[in-house]
């Protein structure tokens, strides 16, 4: 067998929408003449990338994961207490963030498959304890400061020769993007998009369904924590930095061509989704629309996308009769 | 309602599905459609129904040319369509589903009475008056939901009514009440179009016999003058001389052992599967067959008794288990339960490689190269999704996910059901040449002829024990003499 790249099903559109959003911005923005607008660029879409990774997991294994945008607001007003404006407190602070994470993942994961409720609900049920545990913490106005160390992560970067500096959230992100792809051609990420696509079968070729479940919402919560940190240092603190990044990273996993419900679609293509849908915003941002639009923009690409994919399915259906004619069997 | 199709030619981004096929249905007869996988037999019953148009071609409704645009004008001209998969709204009642669409009105409100009143009406006339018409769809079984699509094209005054598979998914004692249906529609006037793999139901219904062959009209036959050879042989367009490869040598030894297992489905059951073997298990839909199979393989565990694999005793209380104890088993259901269908012929054949194995055990499995080429029977690859494949195809996918693993039992639920002549065939040379290769099989099938000429033996269930055990080549009888509760005794 020769090797020969292949894209996975329903990832060749996102890629032609993001290659014309970049081209776009070229002409756009005069920012965008020189490798340092694009940088900046993925600097601003890191975050949100790195969510959609995390929400492709659980999309892809049939899931939806709400819980994502409130546990991004918490871990900022966690750190932003816990911290409180002094380096010494950084690492131990991050180390705490990411295992708060993985446990809200852990909590998400174990209610949808040992308690059988849908993931929808469940995490939705997370989003909503979230929020209310935050504002009743902080009162609406979170307590504390960053350290300048921990602010790094967001803001600093490295000198790299050629690129000039590069941000450590694009080398996060690089870091986070190769080992997902790694991992989803590996056997495990096989299997995952399998339960998405026939539970049962993977159940009875002996897998196991619930530890892999788990996995994708324990990766969802730890990516989300990640993503926390990242803007954290970006944007800085405040009650209101979560606010709806469920949802832009869901779209961003459809644009991606992941199909709801799982069992198809590529996690580099739910990143190139985030990337599109940040990459848009920007430009629509150069064009002097109104950012109040960003949410309705975001409702619509939603809508077209999912869209686009059922009906790409129905055009295929009447154009190629499954080959050769299973039905009559 | 007499039905000419003339010429009928259809083809799809340039692969052509029909080539000028001729078929005549008259009014009071049931006309059996037969043919291979990809034969057209459901692109004819689409053009019929209306879903396709053909590219060239005529349709005649008793002499008088007809074009159908959608189904809906077929189904207004009279012509009723039974797919395998049934168009009903399970939370609605038998009555609505009959009426769907075109529902009686009085004074604004649909008329619920009178609806009710003639569903029950025709489900008397059919004789089965024990369905209610006002039950939800979803509590019928898939008989009673066949007899509701019947009755919905009874009620729609349907000249025409078209079968796809009827019997497929039905068990052996509900075959007889279709056999039934299908006589009183006859009698009524009715062309019946009755597609199936089965040579028995075949030739026990129809008066004509039309095979069609890689989308082209080979012949059309009265039934009383053909023999089942002579069409297969028509099918197939060569004779298959040996259908069931020879058996092979004496039998090695015991590698999958079970003494007086048990759980609320079957009791005491005591055998033994050698290495080389394939052991049929015959019985009767619900005499614990399949109830058999998915014990050994831990979805519903024995309560009671022992298992061994090759001697060693193995507790098994869930697939994995079973797995990793050197067991595999090929479920009836291939679509809900034995593939992942989006996913590609690669990953399906790996499946359980990765679900269920770990280091050492995933490295000393089978050599995949070989493995994939010999599944991978399309020209486009590994990597195409299972999909697209024809049943016969996807059941090679299915075996191969388990000869990934090299398992040293191998259980095989209906390995042939919904696959034609060709891929049968290859299947059963497929499970003779894992046998020779040290393999213990253990085979399910309610096709007699099929077990018969598979088996070294044959072990006969009945109300979940089991009843006997037959050696090879026995006779249909003996097996359902035992199957039926007669002592061994009587076979002789």
């Amino acid at each position: 067998m020769t090797w020969r790249p292949r894209l996975a099903d329903g990832t060749a559109p996102v890629l032609v929408v993001l290659v014309v959003l970049l081209v776009a911005l070229a002409f756009a923005g005069p920012a965008y003449a020189e490798p340092a607008g694009y940088l900046a660029l993925l600097k601003r879409a890191a975050p949100l990338m790195i969510l959609a990774i995390g929400q492709y997991f659980v999309v892809v294994s049939g899931g939806y994961d709400l819980s994502v945008g409130s546990l991004v607001t918490a871990e900022v007003v966690i750190a932003a207490r816990l911290v409180d404006g002094d380096d010494a407190n950084t690492s131990w602070v991050i180390a705490l963030l990411l295992g708060f994470g993985v446990l809200v993942g852990l909590v998400n994961g174990l209610i949808t498959t040992k308690l059988l409720v849908p993931s929808f609900i469940v995490t939705l049920g997370v989003l909503l304890v979230l929020d209310g545990a935050v504002f009743l913490w902080t009162g609406g106005a979170p307590r504390g400061a960053l350290s300048p160390s921990f602010r790094t992560f967001g803001r600093g970067g490295i000198d790299v020769p050629v690129l000039g500096q590069v941000p450590w959230s694009v080398l996060i992100l690089l870091v986070v993007l190769v080992a997902a792809a790694l991992f989803m051609r590996g056997g495990t990420g096989r299997t995952l998009l399998a339960v998405g696509d026939n539970d049962t079968a993977v159940r009875l070729a002996g897998g196991r369904v619930d530890r892999l479940r788990l996995i994708a919402f324990v990766l969802s919560g730890l990516l989300a924590a990640l993503a926390a940190i990242l803007l954290a240092g970006f944007a800085g603190v405040s009650a209101q930095v979560g606010n709806g990044l469920e949802f832009r990273a869901i779209t961003a996993v459809v644009l991606g061509g992941v199909l709801l419900g799982g069992g198809r679609g590529s996690v580099v293509a739910a990143a190139a989704g985030a990337l599109s849908l940040e990459a848009l915003f920007s430009l629509l941002n150069l064009l002097g629309v109104s950012g109040a639009l960003e949410s309705a923009v975001q409702g619509l690409i939603i809508i077209a996308a999912v869209a686009y994919a059922a009906r790409g399915t129905g055009l295929r259906r009447v154009l190629q009769p499954r080959e050769p004619e299973p039905v009559t069997s | 309602m007499n039905v000419r199709l003339e010429g009928i030619t259809k083809s799809f981004l340039g692969v052509t599905v029909l080539r000028g096929v001729d078929l005549e249905l008259r009014a009071g007869e049931v006309h059996a459609l037969v043919g291979e996988n990809g034969a057209g037999k459901s692109t004819l019953l689409k053009v019929l129904a209306g879903v396709h148009r053909p590219d060239s071609g005529r349709i005649l409704l008793d002499g008088k040319e007809v074009s159908f645009g959608t189904p809906r004008d077929a189904h207004a001209a009279g012509i009723s369509i039974i797919h395998q998969e049934f168009n009903l709204l399970e939370h609605r009642s038998v009555a609505e589903n009959v009426f769907l669409g075109r529902e009686p009105v009085r004074r604004g409100q649909v008329d619920r009475r009178s609806m009710e009143a003639e569903t029950r009406r025709l489900l008397d006339w059919l004789g089965v008056g024990t369905i209610d018409p006002a039950t939800a769809v979803a509590r019928l079984s898939v008989a009673q939901r066949q007899v509701v699509e019947i009755v919905k094209a009874l009620s729609a005054d349907a000249g025409v009514l078209a079968m796809d598979e009827p019997t497929a998914a039905l068990a052996d004692h509900e075959v007889e009440l279709l056999y039934a249906l299908v006589g009183r529609l006859r009698e009524r006037g009715m062309a019946i179009l009755y597609v199936s793999h089965r040579m028995r139901e075949v030739f026990d219904l129809s008066r004509r016999i039309t095979v069609l062959k890689d989308g082209a009209f080979v012949a059309t036959s009265a039934t009383g003058d053909i023999t089942s050879d002579q069409l297969v042989r028509q099918m197939v367009g060569r004779p298959l001389e040996a259908l069931y490869p020879e058996r092979g040598n004496a039998a090695g030894d015991v590698r999958l052992a079970l003494s007086a297992a048990g759980n609320g489905r079957v009791r005491d059951l005591t055998f033994e599967v050698r290495a080389g073997e394939i052991v049929g298990l015959a019985g009767l839909q619900g005499s614990g067959r399949s109830a058999t199979a998915r014990a050994i393989w831990g979805v519903e565990p024995f309560a009671t008794g022992s298992v061994a694999v090759d001697g060693v005793p193995v507790r098994v209380d869930r697939p994995r288990t079973a797995v990793r104890a050197g067991i595999g088993y090929v479920t009836e259901d291939r679509k809900d339960e034995g593939l992942a269908l989006r996913q590609s012929v690669k990953d399906n054949v790996l499946l359980v490689r990765r679900a269920a194995l770990r280091g050492a055990a995933a490295r000393r499995a089978a050599d995949l190269t070989e493995l994939l080429e010999s599944v991978t029977v399309t020209a486009r690859g590994p990597h195409q999704e299972v999909r697209y494949l024809s049943g016969g195809n996807q059941q090679k996918v299915v075996l191969g996910k388990w000869l990934a693993v090299e398992p040293r039992v191998l259980i095989v639920d209906e390995p042939t059901r919904g696959i034609d002549v060709g891929a049968k065939q290859a299947v059963y040379r497929l499970l003779r040449d894992l046998a020779g290769g040290g393999v213990a099989i253990l085979m399910i099938s309610s096709e007699l002829p099929e077990l018969i000429g598979m088996s070294d033996r044959i072990l006969v269930m009945h109300e979940g024990a089991v009843a006997g055990e037959l050696p090879a080549g026995a006779s249909e009888e003996a097996v359902i003499r035992l199957a039926t509760g007669h002592g061994i005794g009587d076979a002789a």
